[in-house]
């Protein structure tokens, strides 16, 4: 594998597995918010020991996004030199503002969130919680900017840059921002990360449930998941509806991978399927998708509102300007069926909740302790398919992947930090959901005597 | 106005804040295992407790306003300096999970682990860092389109070493002040024995750096020789030093803590003036230099980053402050602390 391989290979992998933690985050922060305000209009102890817990595991995952998020900061630079050159004047200052307005903010109150009960009043406290929330929510926008530039960029120029070598740069700031997709690619982001956390609370509440362990705290704790897993989950079908709206419009040729169509006109939309290119270079070949149970003309209905509108297929675009299809196909596809299988599952228990039989639905629980993972694959799905649907591109319609590389880098650096990327990010991998564990175990009164014996030793000490 | 000079000035003062804050946490780290007992490393992680993370931002924010200021210089010397950059993320991730984890199990063995993966990390990222700086003002090989010309054993040369160790002298120097500040009782006696011998390690690496600056790196005194009275940035460091152990004697160890912060504010200046107008200079071949000029961001793009910087940094260093004086005092350990 070359050197250009190998830094996709070692992107994927480290920003897969920051991945994991950011949306848990966001959404945890959101949650935090909600019991923590319910704390202080109540006065209810049950929300003091629910907030407390769950700050435990919000500052367990936020560790570990943190460590991996540096890595990312990093890499542009490391493996990508000559994209940083070319864009840098743009989307550098995407990745600044990240660093000033949002993880400043974050990682600053996260010290009076997990360590500040003592020394501010509830108030304070609060407020500590909200900025933290709000802090975890600003990075998620700065980097939606960042990367949906990359995919539909806009507010720039191409002019030779120090040297005479050819960059981007910035010619409305506005327009660079509020570029054509940030707006629906932030709130399918949000969304997937509400429901990330929510079903993460809802896993663990629901494992207490079925154990008869805390069971006031897993109740109160599923209906405030439930509420935000529901929300999240309908909102993010309107989302993701106007998302590949814009996909159909700004990037034809990632839509025509998602859903496998090859020539131009009225699509019909396949559920699911196995895409086969053309067999040949000549034009009268078609590429199709097989095995599959097409809709007719419902990909036109929804991206045009009328079935007789053409959707633009893969063989107006030059080979070498496709993304590969069945990487992205297959990925959109099961994506779009988790998000729908998670409309049924919150509606269900949402269902259940209103008819007040949710606490006996025992084989529903079991579902809901294994759900913790359906958001988080679709995290990753729609990451990869938005990524490798952009391809051959890195900035659509502007930059080549294979011309961003550093140049000069050298294969075995990369495999030797590649290799110690994966070798670390396993054992931490391990390490968290060791210790997740070992939190979810103890629970959260548990919390507080465990702590007991280094506590008490301590103590003593003095 | 001269974007390009302020956003010089800037990137000095945000990888500044970098030294100032995460070095006494990385500091503490490489001491780390000068703690005895349970106990006493427990407060020692817990006096950079709430406030380590925060910390790290600065280095995150550094990083990314490189990027967008000075992106040929963010290209080249990230990508160039490869493997030492892969090290340092590799020891401040493992520096990050042993805060997290290490008191998360009572287990002897299991602290036992993070608390050397604490000491190595922190110490790791040290070196490394010093290393950086030691190749950013002795000059690295560019090549005509100002990219990286050399491999990775070339940085590892004598004058880069000395600074590295300079570096894990003035962090474990500025950690133990931060200590002593932070701790009471047994602990806190002791720590200020460690103030005594780090800081006349740092001395004398300081004196030998500077002696070898001025033998072997003539660029970087040439801006002293052209104006003299930039000598007095090296004065207030000399002062800024003299005055801790005055401090320190007297009990005031807050002062003392903020002469260490005030030395490393001049260190950075003067690493600051023998490199301007460059940024990465090249050494061999000079005229292959990045200056601030020939690797910035359009002046557009400097402009409303400096405005950004301009709303958001008072914000940053308003809560900040607040955040710490909500963590003012003593360490002590209760219910939430690592």
């Amino acid at each position: 594998m070359d050197a250009s391989m190998l830094s996709r290979l070692q992107f994927a992998l480290t920003v897969a597995f920051h991945y994991i933690f950011p949306p848990l985050s966001i959404g945890l922060g959101l949650i935090l918010v909600i019991m923590e305000s319910m704390w202080l209009r109540t006065g209810k102890e049950l929300y003091h020991q629910m907030t407390k817990f769950w700050v435990k595991v919000f500052a367990l995952i936020f560790s570990i996004g943190v460590a991996s998020g540096i890595v990312m900061e990093f890499q542009f630079g490391t493996n990508w030199a000559d994209y940083s050159r070319y864009v840098g004047d743009v989307f550098g200052s995407a990745l600044a503002a990240e660093g000033i307005f949002a993880f400043f903010l974050e990682s600053g109150f996260l010290a009076v969130l997990i360590f500040g009960w003592d020394r501010v009043g509830k108030k304070m406290h609060f407020v500590a919680t909200l900025l933290v929330a709000t802090g975890s929510m600003f990075s998620a926008v700065w980097i939606i900017v960042a990367n949906s530039w990359m995919q539909t960029p806009a507010g720039y120029h191409i002019v030779p840059g120090p040297g005479g070598v050819p960059r981007a740069e910035v010619v409305d700031f506005i327009q660079v921002v509020l570029n054509h997709s940030t707006l629906d690619r932030l709130g399918h982001t949000l969304m997937g990360a509400w429901q990330t956390a929510a079903w993460m609370v809802l896993s663990v509440s629901a494992f207490y449930l079925l154990k008869k362990r805390h069971v006031e705290f897993a109740k109160a704790s599923i209906r405030v998941a439930l509420s935000v897993a529901l929300a999240g989950a309908l909102l993010q079908l309107l989302s993701g509806h106007a998302s590949a709206k814009g996909v159909a419009v700004n990037q034809p040729a990632k839509m025509a991978a998602f859903e496998g169509h090859w020539k131009t006109s009225p699509a019909g939309m396949y559920l699911f399927g196995w895409y086969v290119p053309p067999a040949s270079a000549a034009t009268n070949v078609a590429g199709e998708v097989r095995g599959g149970l097409c809709i007719p003309g419902l990909l036109s209905w929804m991206i045009h509102g009328d079935a007789a509108t053409p959707v633009t297929g893969l063989a107006d675009f030059p080979a070498a300007e496709r993304p590969p299809v069945n990487p992205v196909f297959q990925t959109y596809h099961i994506m779009v069926a988790i998000g729908m299988l998670l409309i049924v599952l919150s509606l269900a228990g949402g269902f259940f909740w209103w008819r007040q039989t949710l606490w006996d639905k025992r084989w529903f629980l079991r579902i809901c302790v294994f759900a913790v993972v359906l958001p988080q694959a679709a995290n990753q799905l729609g990451w990869f398919s938005a990524e490798v649907g952009r391809q051959p591109w890195i900035v659509y319609g502007l930059m080549k992947t294979q011309a961003a590389v550093s140049p000069g880098a050298n294969a075995a650096q990369i495999w030797a930090s590649l290799a110690m990327f994966a070798v670390m990010y396993l054992l931490l991998f391990v390490l968290f959901i060791y210790l997740l564990d070992h939190k979810i175990r103890q629970g959260p009164q548990e919390a507080v005597h465990a702590a007991g014996p280094a506590l008490h030793g301590d103590r003593a000490g003095v | 106005m001269d974007l390009n000079l302020i956003w010089f000035v800037l990137m000095v003062v945000l990888f500044f804040g970098y030294a100032m804050l995460d070095g006494f946490d990385l500091g503490v780290g490489i001491l780390h295992l000068f703690g005895r007992t349970d106990k006493d490393r427990r407060l020692m992680l817990n006096s950079i407790g709430p406030v380590w993370d925060g910390n790290e931002v600065w280095l995150v924010t550094g990083g990314g306003a490189l990027f967008a200021a000075f992106p040929n210089v963010y290209a080249t010397l990230f990508s160039g300096l490869y493997l030492p950059l892969m090290l340092v993320l590799t020891a401040l991730i493992f520096r990050a999970v042993s805060i997290e984890f290490r008191s998360k199990q009572i287990h002897e063995g299991w602290r036992r682990f993070w608390d050397a993966g604490f000491f190595v990390g922190s110490l790791l990222a040290s070196v490394l860092m010093g290393v950086l700086v030691g190749n950013l003002a002795w000059g690295i090989p560019l090549d005509a389109r100002h990219y990286y010309a050399g491999g990775f054993w070339n940085l590892l040369h004598p004058y880069a070493l000395l600074v590295a160790v300079t570096t894990v002298a003035l962090f474990m120097m500025h950690g133990s002040i931060y200590l002593v500040m932070k701790t009471e009782g047994q602990l806190h006696d002791r720590v200020r024995a460690w103030v005594h011998n780090t800081m006349i390690f740092f001395i004398i690496c300081y004196a030998t750096t500077t002696m070898a600056t001025l033998l072997f790196v003539p660029r970087m005194a040439q801006p002293f020789h052209a104006r003299p009275w930039l000598g007095f940035v090296a004065l207030l460091n000399m002062l800024a030093i003299a005055n801790i152990p005055r401090q320190i004697y007297h009990k005031r160890d807050f002062n003392a803590f903020v002469s260490s912060c005030f030395a490393i504010a001049c260190l950075m200046a003067l690493l600051a003036i023998g490199l301007f107008p460059n940024m990465l200079c090249s050494n061999p071949f000079p005229a292959n230099s990045l200056d601030i000029y020939g690797a910035a961001s359009s002046p557009l793009t400097l402009k409303i980053m400096l405005i950004i910087a301009l709303v958001g940094m008072p914000l940053v260093l308003a809560y900040t402050l607040s955040i710490y004086w909500v963590f003012r005092g003593k360490v002590k350990l209760d219910e939430g602390s690592y």
